[in-house]
């Protein structure tokens, strides 16, 4: 569009130059004229996306279908209904598991019926407005990767019947619109979000329409109304406070209040209560709603305002300045009072007996709330100032993460609803306690190898040599390494694709089983691929021109890895250090009395680390290394210790590994440039990692009777050499 | 003519710009015709302050609430709200075994009850005690069972505290018979709860009730360690993919699902074997298949399966639960559940979808290609998670016993652990909650939250010499102490009758605070005063020291920096070993030198202050009445406490062994000694009865300064003094 008014511009602009000044004013206007018209359609242009930016016009088309009504159904008053709910029910009894199909993704679909308006017999709307919370549901599952718009491949069926506060529901009537659905079955398969349930004056735990089997997110169970397995308990969102933004505060401020008590509608008993701790403790806070003018009927309140007397104070942000803050029962067991304390990064004290936390089936809430029995609410002033400070700090986090995560938006609500629903139906690939449970971003780790176990000395260990073509050498490394008793199996891997490993019988004769992997091509990596012949957990990395080891060495190395299988064991050891002037790290060969790597020219680590290195390490990281032909070992040092945030483990004293005759170091290593090259490689790795893994130790593993004034023949490994 | 072309081209251009209006608009509209509806329909909140207004709570009474459940609520939806009697918990948790009846009991049932007793919590005394458990045996109450108890209604209303069963927990494995199975004990069981096996999800009593396994007859009563899975093995490298053995019932409960395995059996690498011969009467029953099956039945061995497969079947029987499921958790196979409806075990506490893969018996057909699906990491941490629970909680009838009265104890106790950590080593058992209220402070969590042990340690002398002189090692070993870096502060406990020097008498600089536990108290006395997490220390690590411990500043920096990777061990100087002497048909201690050890002895130690907690609240009072009347091995406790709850060996560090100063006035005797040593063979022998097992694990690998005696020039060396030390 705007195109067409450039161009027009353009062909105006070519009789610029034979301009006079009688035709200036008519140049002047043809100007203003297409100005005018490129700022206009500026705008058309940019107008729509001002109003839902990032969402693509299929979502859009999707969102207004939800706003839509798609006719109009009258229901009978002598229409049947369903069943009340059926209160044992349970995921294997009601839940009809055959539609949810088994698929790659392991996902269920989820089918949302079309917006219809029903009335009554009396033409009256049975269902009220859609309320925006639950116009947000519908559009969030919409545009999420569980919606389906056939109903045929449906798992999951949403009726778009708003049931969020069962003030505003017509229970008979509603329930006989169930019963019209076309997919109704008897609810089978259908899922029902409530948030407010019950009536006046005693509140029942769940939503009173009857329902059949159908499923109910639910705001407020109690034990006995809760079905679980079936049901998930979901927080109430409060709709009054979300749109207010809280300052930020640190987890580790301290908070002028023990707690804050900001509910209204509690019990004057409860009251009673919470004032005598008030009475008795000076740093707790108990509001109540302001005072109204006597005179106003309406019912209004101002929700962000409580009051102690005559002082008023901000709500919620009053909650951000107790350490804890009550959520007490009210008439409802369920209480918006738990969205406003976590929305304050308030640490929620739980007064209600019965009462089924959100999302408690995946949620570990003994981390982030306290819960006090209703019993015992006289005594919660000393129950809360009993608790630590690092129990509240980490109950902050805690908090915090949970409401970023589970609870600030409809659509986290309804997102975390649904992936819990997802992960009974394919529990085998459902999501594990950590990814519930502890931020994505964080210090500590899941050890892959969590369990302390010595595995057995008889496994032995499979030694695997990456070669390419110093023969002489690796035959000596092969002989050599033969004769450890605890080697059960030699594979060398061949990365020389132009010549072909030696004849059989050219390899030497050892008395263990010898076998050769010929690679693609010559990549660094092929070290550390884990090959089917490694039959053993042990894997002695070695380089074929690792001479100088000698048996006890070897024997004692695969000892001490036994001991500590989860990590990496070995004999050639370097250090990283953080370089001043460069503000990098850096790589350190010198012989010091802090190590941070071994080196895997000859080291023992578990196969399962192989799978990790051909498979899961970050970025481009193996790629990477393939294609410097370098620090590979490196690259394990930084797996391992970033999966266990363990030190590597040196043994013995031995750092002289290749050339029994040179006097020096190792002559490579020493060499200027490599350092450099190495250098880089730790700072490489370090970025990609986004922290320093390795760990620095000051300590290497040496037999018990190692230098002991003892007999040589009694010691198990005397054949230790030095340095 | 001029005019005539600027007249076209201004014609032209105005029918541009009106095109382009005119496309725009055509647009605007239709945005706006959205745009509008969403004027139209302005969405409002689904509550308002009204809401709230009609939410007072105008209950009668909200006691009067609370108390009203316990009427209306049925025992069949019992919770500890009403069905408990909290009130009987306050302070401490106790539980009251009934004395025992001429009654019989089955031998599954004494097991428990011996488990009962020696629990910590055993208590005589009813009126302390919170929850009850009868000495009639409710095991078995298949009326058909050789062990079915009649007449127990009358037997427990007779007791004169059974109070309806309030505060009573039940134990029971069979219930019902055939056909039906009914998951009812035969008898009003009132307000009890049920501590039961194979319960079906609609009748567990979600926080009341607790489902406990099915266990054989031989499994042992104490001990652990017994987890097969020696290795942490990569699944391709296990013969079988799946596996199952069993009886196929032809007809009746929880046939079904049994008879439809022989579709999945590919004789290769999932072998579902299933035989007809069950009852007498199976001939009667038997349908085609059952010859072909039971041929291929007794091709295979049940125990070469179960040890040699990455996943085994678990499906129902005609209850839920099944031996097989303890068996696989013991196996290490990982167990693939295929029994709709059964509340696992524990399962209040422990999180199975770490443990176990969940079969539908609706989707019979999708096993195969799940457990192919699952990738190489979930199987291995699945196969280790197997490991954790069943040495946990399953090992044997003491630890299925104390797991159950722990699960009790959290829900009356403010303290809870979490669910992290019931399900991660070393277990909730291991990690008792009333140490502090938050896992940092406990030595198993360090790398799971990504933090280090602190840099300071408490240094603990044990002092029984009573007189300070300049030249006593008391004092050396104090100045030497004092001058590291890492010394938050000395305690002494003075197991002396004379009060100790005043402080400036202390070779230490003002800056160090030290702090004099005296013997007037009683508790003082004992041996095991050392281990007192007294409240002045305040860091995790406690450097345990005997008065006439010989070390350097240099050994005490560097052993505390081997700790500091190692928390959850004991880091120390002197190292001893164990070994089953065949001679004397029984475990021995050795202080000789040899190529490993087993344990490190406390009198020079870095230890994790929780070990102490553990110590002194959570080994057996037996135990502990043994080392305080013998007045040593208390370090040998230590050592078997540690390992107990690591299953790992202590670290050695360095070469020193001689640890003692020679010098020392008041040396014992040389038959003092051999009577001290001789105690400690007895020890040993008596921790190990009462542990049901050897928890300690031996180390070949002593832990050295890097360059130790290397011949490199002293100054790369940062612990220089130890290169000095005479081993």
């Amino acid at each position: 569009m705007s195109g067409v008014g450039v161009g027009a511009g353009k062909s105006s602009r070519l009789r610029g130059p034979k301009m006079t000044l009688k035709y200036k004013n008519f140049y002047v206007m043809l100007f203003l004229i297409l100005i005018v018209g490129i700022v206009v359609t500026g705008i058309f242009q940019f107008w729509p996306h001002d109003m839902d930016s990032d969402q693509d016009s299929l979502s859009r088309h999707k969102r207004s279908q939800y706003l839509n009504y798609h006719g109009e159904i009258t229901i009978k008053t002598n229409s049947a209904k369903p069943l009340i709910g059926n209160e044992s029910c349970t995921f294997h009894t009601c839940f009809n598991v055959s539609h949810c199909g088994y698929n790659d993704e392991n996902r269920i679909s989820v089918y949302i019926y079309p917006l219809v308006r029903y009335l009554d017999e009396n033409d009256v709307s049975i269902s009220i407005p859609l309320s925006k919370e639950f116009h947000e549901i519908l559009t969030t599952i919409a545009n999420s990767d569980f919606y389906t718009e056939n109903a045929d491949e449906a798992c999951l069926f949403l009726p778009s019947l708003d049931l969020l506060n069962q003030n505003n529901v017509r229970l008979d009537v509603t329930a006989q619109v169930l019963q019209t659905l076309p997919r109704w079955n008897n609810g089978t398969n259908h899922l029902l979000f409530n948030m407010l349930p019950g009536n006046m004056p005693d509140y029942n735990t769940t939503l009173d329409v009857h329902r059949g089997l159908a499923l109910l997110a639910g705001g407020g169970f109690s034990t006995w109304s809760y079905r679980r397995n079936f049901d998930v308990p979901i927080p109430v969102y409060n709709p009054m406070i979300s749109h207010i933004d809280l300052p930020e505060i640190s987890y580790l401020e301290k908070r002028r209040y023990l707690f804050v008590a900001g509910q209204t509608g509690i019990h004057t008993e409860y009251r009673a209560d919470l004032e005598k701790v008030a009475s008795t403790h000076k740093n707790v806070l108990v509001l109540d709603k302001c005072t109204m003018d006597p005179t106003d009927t309406s019912g209004k309140f101002n929700f962000t305002q409580r009051c102690r007397e005559e002082k008023k104070y901000n709500y919620p942000h009053i909650l951000q300045h107790g350490t804890f803050c009550i959520v007490l029962r009210g008439a409802r067991l369920g209480q918006t009072a738990l969205y406003d304390c976590m929305k304050a990064s308030s640490i929620p004290v739980i007064i209600a007996d019965s009462y089924i936390m959100p999302f408690s089936e995946v949620l570990d809430w003994e981390r982030a709330a306290v819960v006090v029995r209703e019993d015992d609410l006289a005594d919660i002033g000393h129950i809360l100032e009993d608790i630590s400070i690092e129990k509240i700090h980490s109950m902050r986090k805690q908090v915090k993460f949970y409401y970023e995560t589970y609870f600030a938006t409809i659509k986290d609500i309804t997102l975390t609803t649904l992936q819990i629903i997802n992960d009974r139906v394919f529990p085998y690939a459902g999501r594990k306690y950590e990814e519930w449970n502890e931020p994505p971003y964080r210090d500590g780790v899941v050890n892959p190898l969590f369990l302390p176990l010595m595995p057995p000395k008889s496994a032995g260990f499979t030694a695997v040599i990456l070669t390419f073509d110093r023969l002489e050498s690796l035959f000596r490394v092969i002989t050599e390494v033969a004769k450890t008793p605890s080697l059960s199996k030699v594979l060398v891997v061949w990365n020389n694709q132009k010549k072909l490993p030696p004849q059989a019988s050219l390899w030497p004769k050892i008395n263990k089983p010898l076998k050769v992997v010929q690679t693609r091509q010559n990549k660094l990596s092929n070290r550390f691929y884990p090959y089917d012949e490694i039959e053993t957990e042990a894997i002695l990395a070695l380089d074929d021109d690792i001479v100088m080891m000698t048996t006890d060495e070897l024997e004692f190395g695969y000892q001490v890895w036994r001991e500590f299988p989860d990590r990496l064991v070995g004999f050639p050891s370097r250090l990283h250090l953080w370089d001043n002037t460069t503000q990098k790290w850096k790589y350190e060969s010198e012989w010091t009395s802090e190590i941070s790597m071994v080196l895997t020219g000859a080291a023992f680590y578990h196969k399962h680390y192989s799978f990790l290195y051909t498979n899961a390490m970050p970025g481009n990281l193996k790629k990477w290394v393939d294609k410097h032909i370098n620090c590979e070992d490196i690259a394990m040092n930084f797996l391992i210790a970033n999966h266990t945030r363990k030190g590597a483990v040196k043994v013995a004293p031995r750092q002289k590994f290749k050339c029994p005759e040179c006097k020096n170091m190792d002559m490579l290593s020493a060499d200027a440039t490599h350092l450099v090259e190495r250098s880089e490689c730790v700072h490489y790795f370090t970025q990609l990692y986004e922290a320093m893994p390795l760990k620095t130790v000051e300590f290497r593993a040496d037999p018990v009777l190692y230098k002991d004034d003892f007999p040589d023949n009694l010691k198990s490994y005397s054949n230790i050499g030095s340095l | 003519m001029q005019a005539k072309k600027r007249y076209v081209l201004l014609a032209s251009s105005v029918i541009c710009l009106g095109l382009c209006y005119y496309i725009g608009l055509l647009r605007f509209l239709q945005n706006g015709e959205n745009l509008s509806k969403y004027k139209h329909q302005k969405l409002v909140g689904f509550m308002d302050h009204k809401d709230f207004r009609y939410d007072q709570d105008l209950h009668l009474s909200a006691r009067h609430r609370r108390d009203t459940w316990v009427h209306k609520i049925s025992h069949k939806h019992c919770r500890m709200e009403t069905c408990f009697d909290m009130s009987k918990c306050k302070g401490d948790f106790k539980v009251y075994l009934y004395p025992q009846s001429q009654e019989k009991v089955s031998s599954a049932y004494s097991k428990i009850l011996t488990s009962l007793q020696k629990s910590r919590y055993y208590t005589t005394d009813p009126a302390q005690a919170c929850v009850f458990v009868l000495s009639i045996d409710t095991l078995d109450r298949d009326h058909l069972s050789k062990d079915y108890i009649k007449n127990i209604q009358s037997k427990i209303e007779s007791l004169g505290t059974w109070n309806n069963g309030r505060n009573h927990l039940l134990f029971n494995l069979y219930s019902g018979t055939w056909p039906d199975y009914v998951e009812d004990l035969g008898f009003d069981i009132g307000e009890a709860m049920l501590a039961k096996a194979s319960i079906e999800v609609v009748n567990f009593r979600s926080g009341f009730d607790i489902s406990i396994p099915l266990w054989h007859k031989e499994h042992p009563q104490s001990g652990a360690g017994s987890g097969n899975l020696q290795t942490t093995t990569i699944p391709s490298l296990r013969t079988y993919t799946l596996v199952f053995k069993g009886k196929r019932y032809l007809t009746g409960i929880g046939s079904e699902t049994r008879n439809s395995l022989f579709h999945l059996h590919n004789g290769n690498d999932i072998i579902l074997l299933t035989s007809c011969r069950h009852g007498k009467d199976w001939q009667d029953f038997q349908d085609k298949r059952c010859a072909t099956d039971n041929a291929e039945y007794d091709k295979y061995d049940y125990k070469v399966l179960l040890h040699n497969s990455t996943f085994c079947l678990v499906p129902r029987g005609r209850r839920l639960g099944s031996f097989r499921f303890l068996e696989a958790l013991q196996a290490g196979c990982v167990p693939v559940l295929l029994s709709n409806g059964w509340e696992l075990p524990f399962s209040e506490i422990i999180n199975w979808n770490k443990a176990v893969v969940w079969g539908d018996e609706r989707l019979l057909f999708q096993i195969p290609s799940i457990v192919r699906s699952m990738s190489h990491q979930d199987i291995l941490s699945l196969q280790q998670q197997t490991q954790l629970l069943w040495d946990s909680y399953f090992a044997s009838i003491d630890s299925i016993v104390d797991t159950t009265l722990e699960i009790l104890k959290d829900r009356v106790m403010l303290h809870r652990r979490s669910s992290l950590v019931w399900n991660s080593v070393p277990g909730g058992l291991s990690s008792v909650p009333d140490y502090s209220d938050n896992i940092q402070s406990l030595p198993f969590y360090y790398h799971y939250l990504g933090r280090e042990p602190g840099l300071k340690f408490t240094a603990v002398v044990y002092a029984t010499n009573c007189i300070l002189l300049t030249s006593s090692p008391l004092y050396k070993l104090l100045k030497n102490i004092g001058k590291s870096q890492s010394l938050d502060r000395i305690i002494i406990i003075w197991h002396c009758d004379t009060p100790p020097p005043p402080w400036n008498r202390w070779p230490l600089e003002s800056s160090t605070p030290i702090h004099i536990v005296q013997s007037h108290k009683s508790y003082v006395r004992t041996i095991s005063a050392r281990f007192i997490p007294y409240k002045d220390i305040q860091t995790e690590a406690v450097l345990s020291l005997d008065e006439d411990a010989l070390l350097t500043t240099d050994e005490v920096d560097f052993a505390f920096s081997v700790w500091r990777e190692f928390p959850e061990r004991i880091v120390g100087y002197p190292g001893r070993n164990h070994y089953w002497s065949d001679a004397h048909e029984r475990w021995a201690y050795t202080s000789k030198w040899t190529n490993d050890y087993s344990m490190v002895l406390t009198s020079a130690a870095f230890i994790h202050r929780y070990y102490l907690h553990y110590y002194s609240n959570y080994t057996s009072k037996l135990l502990l009445k043994t080392v305080n009347q013998l007045h040593n091995c208390e370090d040998i406790l230590m050592n078997f406490v540690v390992s107990h709850l690591t299953k790992q060996p202590p670290i050695k560090v360095t070469q020193r062994k001689l640890y003692k100063d020679s010098m020392a006035p008041g040396r014992t005797s040389k038959w003092l000694e051999a009577e001290h040593f001789n105690q400690r063979q007895i020890c040993m022998n008596t921790f190990v009865d009462a542990f049901g097992y050897v928890p300690l694990k031996r180390s070949s690998a002593r832990f050295d300064p890097l360059l130790y005696k290397d011949p490199v020039a002293n100054f790369r060396k940062k612990y220089k003094q130890i290169e000095a030390v005479v081993s």
